[in-house]
C-alpha cells in the first residue's frame, strides 16, 4: 500500500443479527486486519427481528475503506452494510454527559457555556454540574474543551449515532 | 407431540447423515462421550480415530480437496479443540470446507474454567469462516444443516460448532436439511453481466494477455476445470496457475506456463509482468505470487474474477472486478466472446508466444544430476522419477508438506485434473501431509497416494502413522531427505550471510526403522542408482510405505524471486546467488 495515500473518515452502519458474539466478530475483524476504530456504537433496534446496528466511524486509505466494508459483509451474521460518507447526506450525533466541579465564577461561566451550547443540566450538587450535550462530534469535542479549565472531572460519550437523510431506511429492506 | 424426539448426540448424527457424511476423523474425550456412544450404536457414518487432532483436521482437508466433500472433524473439549486450531486456519487460508464438532462442558459450567474448558467459539472466531455454540437443543438439527451451508457455499471454509455435553445429553426434536435458508448469508454466484462484457471486450483487444487461475477454479468442481480448458482452447491465451490452482488446467497442454511466483517458472511469472491484459479467475494476487507489490504487472489492464467480494482490491486494484462463482462466470464469458463472435488478435498473439518461447528456452526447472554409479541424489531428480514411474496411471494423488521439497513437487509433476494435488498454501503448515495423505487415501482407498515430504515437515505428525497402520491404508510418505530445514537453510544462506541457525536436525531417526517400528515398510535410497527400483517397490507395495530419500543436502530451490523483489528479479540458479544481496526491506518481507 502505498503510504502516501490520504486517509478518509467514514462512518459505516451495519445492520447484524442480534446474536451471541457478533460485536466481538465486528471488533475483532477490525483488531486482527489492524483497521482503526474512531467510535463504535451498538443497540438493538429491531426488537421482533432481533437485529442490532453498529455504528462504526473509522479511517484509511480508500482501499481499506472498501477492504473494511467487504469484510464486514463477508461476516454470516451480517444483513446490510452501509457506508452513510458515501452514500448522500446523513446526520451524525453523539451524546456526553460531562460532570463539572468547583465553585464561584467557574461554577457560573460553566453553566453559562452550557447553555449556549444547549446542554442541560441532568444534575447539580453545590459543588458541581452533569451536563447532558448533544451534537456532532465537534460540537462535544468544543464543549469539552471549554470546560477543561473550568473543573472537568468526567466525561461519558456514547459514541456516534448516524443515519440517513430523506425517507429511505436501512431497516425496513424486507 | 407425535414427533419423535432424539438426543443431541443423535440429532448431530443424523443430521450428518443426511448431509450425505459418510466418513468423520476424530478423537474421543469426556466432553464428547456421548456423541461418541452415539457413533458405537450406528452403522452410516465410519469414524477415523487419528493420533492427533491436528492430524484429523488435515485428514479432513485432504479428504475434502479430493471429493469436493464437506470434511467432517470430531474432537473433545479444551486440548482437543485447541489442538484443531491449526487445522482450522489452515483450512481457512486455503478455503477449504470443514466441519469441526468440538465437545464443551456443560452449559452450567461455561465460565468457570472448568476441567478441559476454553473458550472455543472465542478462539476460533478469527480462524473459522464462522462458528456457533450449540445452546438449544431446539435448534441444534438447523444449526448443523446451517454450518454446512456456510461450509461449503460462497467461498469454503471451515466451520466449527461446540457442543457443550449438557446439550449432547438433552432430548429435542429433529428437523431434515430442506432447503435451509439462511437470513442474512447468501453468497453471490451469479456475476453481474455488464462487467462480464467489460472483461471480455478487454480480452478481445489484448495483444499480450494471461490467464492467472487459482484454486477458486478448483473449488467451482470439475467442472470449472473443464470450462476454463474450453476458454484457453478458445482463445489460444496463455496460462500460468498459483500453488492452490494446480490441476485446474492440464499441465501438459502447451499454453500451460507453470507455476507462478516465489518459486514460479521464468515464463510464468515474466509473462506475469510483461502481459496486457491479465484474466485472474479465482486466484487472490497473494504476496508469494505477486513479489514486490509495486512492480507488480504494471502495464496490464486486469481483470479480476472472485467469489469473495473482499477479496477484490485487497492487495492489487484490479480495473475490472468480478464478484461470482468461478464456473458462472467463465460460462458466461464464454458465452459473450461466442455471441459476440470475437477472435484473438492472431498477429499480436503470435509475437507474444514468440517471446514466452524465448523465456521458456531458459529452462528455468532444469537441474544438474550427476548420472555415475555412487552419486548423491538431487531432490529434484527423485521426484522427476517418481513423475516417471507414475505418468501412466491416473489414479495418483499427491499431499505435501512444506517447504523446498513442496515447490520442487509444485515445478516437477504436472497435474492433469483438478482434486489431485493437496498442498498447504496460504498457512504453509508443516505436517499437513502425512495426515492429508491419509483423508485422500480414506476417500480413494485403491489409488496411489504419495506424502512427498521433508523429513523437518514430517517429523511434525509422524505420529499419523499409527492411524495409516490401524486402517491399512497404503499411504506413501516419500521423504525428501536433506537433514535440513531446507527452505530456511535456503533463506539463511541466500538472505542471512549463511548463518544456519537451527536448521539442521542433528538427531534424525532411522526412517526405515521407525517405519517398521509402526508396521509400515521402510525402504531407502542413498545412491542415484537406486532410486527406480526403490520408488518401483514403493508403488508395489500395497501397505503402508516410508521411502527414505537421502539427498543432496546443499540443493536449493530455484527459481526464486526474493521476498520483496520484482518479477523480473528472479534468482534463475547457484551462479545468480552472489550477485543478489538481499536489501533489509526484502528480509522484512518474509
Amino acid at each position: 500500500m502505498p503510504p502516501q495515500e490520504p486517509t478518509e473518515r467514514h462512518t459505516i452502519a451495519v445492520l447484524v443479527d442480534n446474536e451471541p458474539g457478533v460485536l466481538a466478530r465486528v471488533i475483532g475483524l477490525f483488531a486482527g486486519r489492524g483497521y482503526n476504530i474512531e467510535s463504535l456504537t451498538v443497540a438493538e433496534v429491531d426488537h421482533a427481528g432481533g437485529r442490532s446496528r453498529i455504528t462504526i466511524v473509522t479511517s484509511g486509505t480508500k482501499m481499506i475503506i472498501e477492504q473494511i466494508k467487504a469484510q464486514l459483509d463477508r461476516l454470516v451474521p451480517v444483513h446490510t452494510v452501509n457506508d452513510l460518507t458515501i452514500e448522500g447526506p446523513s446526520i451524525e450525533r453523539e451524546l456526553a454527559l460531562i460532570k463539572v466541579r468547583g465553585s464561584g465564577e467557574k461554577r457560573i461561566e460553566s453553566l453559562r457555556i452550557a447553555d449556549i451550547f444547549r446542554a442541560r443540566v441532568v444534575d447539580s450538587t453545590t459543588e458541581s454540574f452533569v451536563f447532558e450535550v448533544t451534537g456532532a462530534s465537534e460540537k462535544i469535542d468544543a464543549f469539552i474543551g471549554l470546560m477543561l479549565p473550568l473543573g472537568l472531572v468526567d466525561i461519558t460519550r456514547t459514541g456516534v449515532a448516524s443515519i440517513a437523510r430523506g425517507e429511505e431506511g436501512l431497516l425496513i429492506h424486507g | 407431540m407425535s414427533e419423535k424426539m432424539l438426543t443431541g448426540a443423535e440429532i448431530v448424527l443424523k443430521a450428518l447423515t443426511d448431509q450425505g457424511v459418510e466418513v468423520i476423523f476424530g478423537y474421543p474425550g469426556g466432553a464428547v462421550l456421548p456423541l461418541y456412544d452415539a457413533l458405537f450404536q450406528q452403522n452410516h457414518i465410519r469414524h477415523i480415530l487419528v493420533r492427533h487432532e491436528q492430524g484429523a483436521v488435515h485428514a479432513a482437508e485432504g479428504y475434502a480437496r479430493s471429493t469436493g466433500k464437506v470434511g467432517v472433524v470430531l474432537v473433545t473439549s479444551g486440548p482437543g479443540a485447541t489442538n484443531a486450531v491449526t487445522g482450522l486456519t489452515d483450512a481457512l487460508m486455503d478455503s477449504i470446507p470443514i466441519l469441526c464438532l468440538t465437545g464443551q462442558v456443560p452449559t452450567h459450567l461455561i465460565g468457570n474454567d472448568a476441567f478441559q474448558e476454553c473458550d472455543t467459539t472465542g478462539i476460533t472466531r478469527p480462524c473459522t469462516k464462522h462458528n456457533y455454540l450449540a445452546k438449544d437443543i431446539n435448534q441444534l438439527a438447523r444449526t448443523v444443516h446451517e454450518a454446512f451451508l456456510v461450509a461449503k457455499s460462497g467461498r469454503p471454509g471451515p466451520v466449527v460448532l461446540d457442543l457443550p455435553k449438557d446439550v449432547q445429553f438433552a432430548t429435542g426434536p429433529y428437523t431434515p436439511p430442506e432447503a435451509v435458508e439462511h437470513r442474512t448469508y447468501r453468497p453471490q454466484l451469479q456475476p453481474d453481466m455488464a462487467q462480464v462484457e467489460r472483461a471480455v471486450e478487454a480480452m478481445a483487444e489484448a495483444e499480450r494477455p494471461i490467464f492467472y487461475t487459482g484454486g477458486g477454479v478448483i473449488n467451482a468442481g470439475p467442472e470449472a476445470s473443464k470450462v476454463l480448458t474450453e476458454f484457453v482452447a478458445l482463445t489460444g491465451y496463455p496460462i500460468t496457475n498459483t500453488l492452490m490452482g494446480l490441476g485446474a488446467f492440464p499441465a501438459s497442454d502447451k499454453r500451460f506456463l507453470g507455476m507462478l511466483g516465489m518459486h514460479g517458472t521464468y515464463e510464468a511469472n515474466l509473462a506475469m509482468y510483461h502481459c496486457d491484459v491479465m484474466i485472474n479467475i479465482g486466484a487472490r494476487f497473494d504476496d508469494r505470487v505477486t513479489g514486490l507489490l509495486t512492480e507488480f504487472s504494471p502495464g496490464s489492464k486486469k481483470i479480476h474474477v472472485d467469489i469473495d467480494p473482499s477479496s477484490i482490491n485487497k492487495n492489487v486494484a484490479v480495473d475490472i472486478p468480478i464478484v461470482g462463482d468461478a464456473l458462472a462466470t467463465m460460462q458466461a464469458m464464454i458465452k459473450v466472446w461466442k455471441d459476440r463472435g470475437y477472435k484473438p488478435n492472431a498477429q499480436a498473439l503470435s509475437k507474444w508466444w514468440q517471446q514466452i518461447d524465448q523465456w521458456r528456452a531458459r529452462d528455468s526447472l532444469r537441474f544438474n544430476q550427476p548420472t555415475e554409479p555412487g552419486s548423491i541424489i538431487k531432490p529434484q531428480y527423485a521426484i522427476t522419477r517418481l513423475v516417471e514411474a507414475t505418468k501412466d496411471r491416473d489414479d495418483v494423488y499427491i499431499t505435501t508438506e512444506v517447504g523446498q521439497h513442496q515447490m520442487w513437487a509444485a515445478q516437477l509433476i504436472p497435474f492433469e485434473r483438478p482434486n489431485r494435488w493437496m498442498t498447504s498454501g496460504g498457512l504453509g503448515t508443516m505436517g499437513y501431509g502425512l495426515p492429508a495423505a491419509m483423508g485422500v487415501q480414506i476417500a480413494h482407498p485403491d489409488a496411489l497416494v504419495v506424502d512427498v515430504a521433508g523429513e523437518a515437515s514430517a517429523m511434525m505428525n509422524i505420529q499419523e502413522l499409527s492411524t495409516i497402520k490401524q486402517y491399512d491404508l497404503p499411504v506413501k510418505l516419500f521423504l525428501i531427505n536433506n537433514q535440513w530445514m531446507g527452505m530456511v537453510r535456503q533463506w539463511q544462506e541466500l538472505l542471512h550471510g549463511e548463518r544456519y541457525s537451527h536448521s539442521y536436525s542433528e538427531a534424525l531417526p532411522d526412517f526405515v526403522k521407525l517405519a517398521e517400528a509402526f508396521g509400515c515398510v521402510g525402504l531407502r535410497a542413498t545412491k542415484v542408482e537406486e532410486v527406480d527400483d526403490v520408488i518401483a517397490e514403493m508403488i508395489a507395495t500395497k501397505r503402508p510405505v516410508v521411502v527414505d530419500m537421502c539427498v543432496d543436502q546443499r540443493e536449493n530451490c530455484f527459481p526464486m524471486i526474493p521476498g520483496g523483489h520484482a518479477h523480473y528479479d528472479m534468482l534463475l540458479g547457484p551462479e545468480d546467488q552472489a550477485e543478489q544481496p538481499a536489501s533489509e526491506e526484502g528480509m522484512v518481507l518474509v
